[in-house]
């Protein structure tokens, strides 16, 4: 302002310049308007066109940047990854064209839980315009934008196991179905674009989708989905000039394919009316890839208190989300309450009882399983099998028979100093009458009381048998749903005519293999990776409406080695199934002509040894043995395309092992 | 940045006002202040630099910003009020909901057939040019974008093989298999999804619903030996009708998926290798009815224009579906002849040529729709109101007696004069005799790499051809064509056939290029089978085109065009060189509605066991919304059209849902036709 004051004084002292003059006249109106105008602008540019004006500086340059993305040459990335790791090997389906082979046996594929994707065919009004939108899969956006609406649609009928009235939630078909689970996270994807190297196209490959919340029998009942499978191996076979198919089953796929194999030799109306020599006829080989032939211990985890770290793929894929307030306070419950109307995850209880898993002292797996598992993630393969030598000194004995534990000293302790209650007779005294609080939730713990959630915990010790009896305990409507489309045990004698029950299909030691001895099987997994395979568990102080176990993940094994891990003891395996499971039926109960393969098909093992993606450039790994990612496992690949493309076992190589199983299958003590 | 933006400018209004006052006689007055002054002007100047252009640059993203909020909040407002709105449609948007409170149920499975390119593509092995793009749609969905990013890559893709009508070496294109391949064909673009919508709220599904996608580019045999794709449909057909206890199937083909299923139907009942060996009670057995939209039996005329030259308006359905990129200059300057030459390899195209020669079509001075108006605007207002009635009548008739007829019969003429002129007044046709004159054709080889047939003939006998006063009907236009595309047709000759059975025991019409042909096939021995011709009327339709020579005698240049000058005044059926007649835009009348309203009416030697045949037209009520359009696309969101096909596969017969629906002169037009039955 010193400023004009000083100039009003020039203006008033006598002046020469006219012109100045004037325009001094124009500036001192400018000066009394401008600054007023100018200060109210910018005081407005400063807050809002600031904001404006840094939005579109920001989307300029990402544009920018996305106009040089898309206009590099497609090479580029390939030449980086090269310059820093070398060259890159040819994809297994390059490197087999370039030897010579092409297209020869189709291929259908069985995509296992949680990896197929579902869409909407009618909903309530909340899913108004999802109509054939994937609520399953893809990006899960609909998860976010209205959880409550998608938890009700995703939920099947609590008594029935099928769908809600007014909600038809379907299985989407074709390949799209399962070649990525979301967005850039393959499923078969990688094992698909292989098998087009070698000239295998839609008609020669066929994505057996199914909704595979469903237990295996009612996705025939609702969606005749066994017989759309059927007859389109039927149709394969006769288009391509008599080829029998190669079967590729992966995860829970594998027992559903089993489920297949009964079925369709099954006279009707309970089966598909094939005849006894369908799968001679129509199948070449079956080739499971990470198969839970036996069960995984996750699902107990799953069913008993829906944790089990990564139990559900979900929350691996929406790590943050689950566990924070989408639900409201309530995330588990609700999840719990929708996945407890999944018939199809008691397919994967733990199966064979004792006999398999081990009892109270005992258990297969013993103390030959090294859990270090950040030593044994880093090796190459050829190290892997010296390690377990040196540190087995240092191993005490897991008992991995236990599968649930209450707390971790009754985990560690011999079983002659465990005091349990019996758990029947406790629940004899428990009062019957529901402790019906004002929960919305319905969840089946509500309806049992305190007290027999006493007694549950008071039996201390689950073993792979008793485990049963506790899921009956805690979740009997669950159960005995589960109970007509599953069952868990060891057949004594095979020809009992009980057996014909579709209930047993699905469980290898209930079932006999079918009449195909051209047939081959291969179990095909991922080793190295620490898996779940026992837990320690603890009751929560219970606010009314939550879930009143917990693993207890306070419990830690002493020393770095150690198989527990907040709460939870691993064993080997692929991440989700362990060794045992995996393995076991090739390794030892359909080994040569037992009574679960009168026919004699030959079973072979393939392991595949996991090592980690080296770099972030690789993804996910092209050496991976982790449950999903297997499948873009090379050494994997290049097995499925040269059988499809004609070899046998023997010509690929046999059974390839890096675990113990053999050593293991030799523990166990199963009548063959 | 805007702080620093701010210190800059307001020292620079301050200091333009001293910078005036100082050049005065302030010098003496306060010395310190002069020295302040040169440093001020400098800085000014500066400031004045830096000001420009900070200003430029910051407002263009202030605006870029500004215009990225705004568009975000409507958006995010958009997405609020959505539910809302989408409430209040439904019930106008959904026959099936209506339908679904009376009790209707779906009982029969349902198989969706769809027409020529509607049905999406994706690559399964390609040129390196092509890289990235596995299992990407080149065709339909977001297969257009890539027309954008690599045009000739992409044209390259879609051709096929020029001799075999097959994969060229080293590449795999294939049809989108299940309901995703035609639902969306561009987004946006809807073709099924209306319908398939409506099929679901009355309880269908993925077990009894399905979308028998096939490669539209392949002859239909061709379907079967390279993707086996009819052993699929037949296949399919038996699961569901298995699956669903033992209910029939009702069919919607749509388009040239009519032929296509009239060739499914002869091929499932003959015996292997030629046929599928299901055997002559096979139809019957499975199939309840066969709802026909848009049916393309006798061909289309526009089928022709775009073989003779990429054109004919909105033929080319490349252009419906990305219009401006054809005609700006993507493809360089060439587009149609790119156009032409891809679609050239393309054998369905052949397959919807005009069937049934002269008697069907006209000749060349007598056509079926002789009588026909074509003052659509006004007529369609008034003509079906039983008052109006008489006076309209007679009002039609007065427009004809002013004028002669048109001649709809020549479907390719040259110049104007020959599609008026008596047939008396024109030269005869001299083809044959440029035919043999040409015999032995003198290459052009100037032209270097010919790219398409035109260029391997001698421009003389293109001027021949093209020379005024000349006009081909139905029949003759075939030599035309063979002259012109010699290599294209005869690889589809040996695919489809385009005349008139006069004996339909001769054994030649086992073979399988006859089957699409509704003149030269018999109805399968179907007693209780159903079909209905389900199509839109009221919209001008191309019938036939005036040609000229285009002026352009360059190599590599289509040689005709359609001449576009050619108009009359209002009320005239001539519009820029096209002569159009009543039907859906697409398919004129007489093709649609023949086969029912006669062909196949009653017993007839086409029909031998009377299966019932409905003619079902829906009227296009201007303004022609979504739901009411009756456009040979447009149709399938049609409300009244999805009515009745739900009605018929929840169980009604066509009786039931009210038989004939007849709004065009489709009757007095078969009247005219003598045809043989």
């Amino acid at each position: 302002m010193s400023f004009l004051r000083r100039r009003k004084g020039t203006d008033s002292s006598k002046s020469q310049n006219l012109r100045c003059n004037i325009v001094k006249e124009d500036e001192k109106n400018n000066l009394y308007e401008s600054p007023r105008k100018e200060s109210y602008n910018s005081k407005k540019w400063s807050c809002w066109d600031s904001c404006c004006w840094f939005i579109g500086f920001v989307c300029s340059v990402w544009w920018f940047l996305l106009l040089l993305y898309n206009t590099m040459p497609a090479s580029i990335p390939q030449y980086v990854t090269e310059a820093i790791k070398g060259p890159l090997t040819d994809p297994p389906g390059v490197k087999l064209r370039k030897e010579g082979l092409t297209v020869n046996h189709p291929v259908v594929f069985v995509p296992g839980i949680v990896t197929g994707g579902l869409e909407l065919w009618e909903g309530h009004q909340c899913a108004e315009g999802l109509f054939r939108k994937r609520l399953w899969g893809g990006s899960f956006g609909e998860l976010y934008k209205r959880p409550l609406c998608w938890a009700q649609h995703m939920s099947l009928d609590n008594e029935t196991g099928l769908d809600p009235p007014g909600i038809r939630v379907r299985p989407v078909s074709g390949l799209v179905a399962a070649d990525y689970f979301a967005a850039g996270y393959f499923v078969w994807a990688v094992l698909i674009a292989n098998l087009a190297q070698i000239g295998y196209e839609e008609k020669t490959m066929y994505m057996a989708a199914y909704d595979w919340r469903l237990s295996f029998q009612n996705t025939e009942v609702r969606d005749q989905t066994l017989s759309r499978i059927k007859s389109n191996i039927e149709l394969m076979v006769a288009t391509n000039g008599g080829k029998k198919v190669v079967v590729i089953p992966h995860s829970m796929g594998v027992l559903y394919f089993l489920h297949f194999m009964k079925w369709v030799e099954a006279p009707p109306p309970m089966g598909g009316g094939g005849g006894s020599e369908w799968c001679a006829k129509h199948i070449k080989a079956v080739m499971n890839i990470g198969g839970p032939f036996l069960g995984v211990p996750k699902s107990v985890s799953g069913l008993f208190s829906v944790e089990a770290r990564d139990i559900a793929i979900a929350r691996t894929f929406a790590p943050g989300f689950l566990d924070k307030d989408v639900f409201g306070l309530q995330t588990f419950q609700h999840l719990m309450r929708m996945t407890r109307t999944w018939d199809s995850t008691m397919s994967m209880i733990p199966k064979g009882g004792e006999t398999i898993w081990g009892g109270l002292d005992w258990s297969p797996e013993g103390s030959s399983f090294n859990c270090g598992a950040k030593t044994l993630r880093n090796n190459s393969i050829n190290n892997t099998d010296q390690i377990p030598n040196i540190n087995l000194a240092n191993m005490k004995n897991v008992n991995y028979g236990r599968i649930i534990s209450f707390g971790k000293d009754v985990a560690e302790a011999h079983s002659s100093k465990i005091e349990r209650v019996d758990l029947l007779q406790d629940s004899m005294k428990a009062d019957m009458l529901a402790n019906l609080t004002n929960c919305d939730i319905w969840i089946e713990y509500h309806d049992i009381g305190d007290h027999r959630i006493k007694a549950v915990a008071d039996y201390k010790v689950y073993t792979a048998g008793s485990i049963l009896d506790l899921l009956h305990f805690v979740s009997p409507k669950l159960m005995a749903r589960g109970g007509a489309h599953f069952s868990y045990g060891i057949a004594d004698n095979l020809d009992d005519p009980k057996y014909q029950h579709y209930k047993y299909w699905s469980n290898p030691l209930e079932t006999k293999l079918p009449d195909a001895p051209d047939m081959e099987i291969y179990s095909m997994y991922g080793v190295g990776i620490p898996t779940e395979r026992a837990y320690v568990y603890k009751v929560t102080t219970a606010t009314d409406c939550s879930i009143p176990f917990q693993i207890d993940t306070s419990a830690e094994g002493g020393s770095e080695d150690s198989c527990l891990k907040g709460g939870v003891f691993s064993a080997d395996g692929d991440e989700t199934v362990p060794v045992l499971s995996a393995g076991l039926m090739a390794a030892k109960g359909w080994r040569g002509k037992t009574r679960f393969n009168p026919s004699g098909i030959p079973a072979y093992i393939r392991e595949y040894s996991h090592a980690p993606p080296a770099n972030l450039l690789e993804g996910r790994g092209t050496q991976s043995g982790a449950h999903v990612d297997i499948m873009g496992n090379f050494a994997l690949i290049e097995d499925v395309i040269r059988v499809a493309a004609g070899a046998t076992g023997k010509e690929l190589g046999g059974d390839h092992v890096y675990s113990d199983i053999f050593k293991w299958a030799e523990r166990i003590n199963l009548q063959l | 940045m805007a702080s620093n933006f701010l210190r800059l400018r307001k020292p620079y209004y301050v200091e333009s006002t001293i910078n005036c006052s100082s050049s005065s006689d302030q010098k003496p007055v306060n010395l310190s202040f002069g020295i302040n002054e040169t440093r001020n002007q400098t800085k000014k100047r500066q400031a004045k630099e830096h000001h420009g252009r900070r200003s430029c640059l910051d407002s263009c993203c202030w605006v870029t910003g500004y215009l990225c909020t705004t568009w975000w909040l409507l958006l995010f407002l958009y997405h609020c009020c959505l539910p809302f709105t989408v409430g209040h449609e439904v019930p106008e948007l959904m026959p099936a909901a209506r339908l679904k409170r009376e009790g209707l149920k779906g009982i029969h499975p349902v198989v969706l057939v769809p027409g020529i390119v509607t049905g999406g593509l994706e690559l399964w092995e390609g040129k390196p040019c092509a890289d990235g793009l596995f299992r990407k749609r080149l065709w339909g969905g977001g297969g257009f974008t890539q027309l954008l990013k690599r045009p000739l890559c992409w044209l390259e893709h879609l051709s096929l093989h020029n001799e075999t009508g097959l994969d060229p070496p080293g590449i795999r294109v294939r049809p989108v298999p299940g309901l995703f391949g035609a639902d969306y064909s561009a987004p946006g673009y809807f073709v099924w999804d209306v319908l398939v919508k409506n099929l679901a709220k009355i309880g269908y599904e993925g077990k009894n619903l399905h979308m028998a996608a096939y490669d539209w580019r392949l002859s239909f045999q061709n379907t079967e030996v390279r993707d086996c794709a009819l052993s699929k449909l037949k296949s399919k057909i038996e699961l569901m009708y298995r699956a669903n206890g033992n209910k029939k199937v009702v069919v919607v083909p749509h388009s040239m998926g009519v032929a296509y299923f009239l060739h499914f139907l002869k091929w499932v009942e003959t015996p292997p290798p030629m046929g599928g060996g299901g055997g002559p009670g096979w139809c019957a057995e499975h199939i309840k009815a066969i709802v026909n939209i848009g049916p393309s039996f006798l061909g289309v005329p526009k089928a022709v224009s775009n073989i003779l030259s990429a054109e004919g308006k909105d033929v080319a359905y490349f252009r419906a579906m990305a219009p401006g990129v054809l005609d700006s200059g993507t493809l360089g300057l060439r587009a149609l002849e790119h156009v032409m030459r891809v679609s050239r390899t393309w054998d369905s195209v052949v397959s919807l040529m005009p069937k049934g020669g002269e008697t069907i079509w006209g000749n060349m001075d007598w056509s079926p729709e002789d009588e026909h108006v074509c003052e659509f605007s006004k007529k369609r207002y008034f003509r079906f109101s039983p008052s109006d009635n008489n006076v309209n009548n007679s009002d039609a008739k007065q427009v004809f007696r002013v004028k002669d007829p048109v001649k709809y019969g020549r479907i390719i003429s040259f110049g104007k004069a020959a599609s008026v002129l008596h047939s008396s007044q024109l030269p005869t046709t001299v083809l044959k005799e440029i035919l043999h004159m040409s015999a032995s054709r003198n290459f052009n080889s100037s032209c270097g790499e010919a790219w398409t047939e035109y260029d391997e003939m001698s421009r003389e006998s293109i001027r021949k051809i093209g020379a005024a006063d000349k006009a081909y009907t139905a029949t003759t236009l075939f030599d035309l064509l063979h002259f012109v595309a010699p290599k294209m047709m005869n690889r589809a000759e040996a695919h489809f056939s385009h005349g008139i059975a006069d004996n339909l025991e001769d054994p030649k019409y086992n073979h399988y290029k006859y089957w699409s042909n509704p003149l030269e096939m018999k109805l399968p021995d179907a007693p209780n089978m159903e079909i209905y011709c389900s199509y839109g009327v009221g919209i001008p339709t191309e019938r036939s085109n005036v040609y000229k020579l285009s002026p352009s005698n360059k190599c590599k240049h289509i040689p005709y065009q359609i001449d576009t000058l050619v108009d009359e005044e209002d009320g005239s059926c001539l519009k820029s060189g096209v002569y159009f007649a009543d039907g859906d835009e697409s398919v004129p009348v007489l093709s649609a509605g023949f086969m029912c309203a006669k062909g196949w009416k009653g017993r007839t030697r086409f029909n031998p066991s009377g299966i019932n045949t409905y003619v079902r037209e829906y009227q296009s009520k201007p303004p022609t919304s979504g739901i009411k359009s009756t456009a040979h696309v447009d149709i399938m969101g049609n409300i009244a059209l999805i009515e009745d096909k739900l009605r018929v596969a929840a169980g009604a017969t066509g009786e039931e849902i009210g038989g004939d629906k007849v709004y065009s002169d489709i009757l007095r037009m078969s009247e005219r036709i003598n045809l043989q039955l």
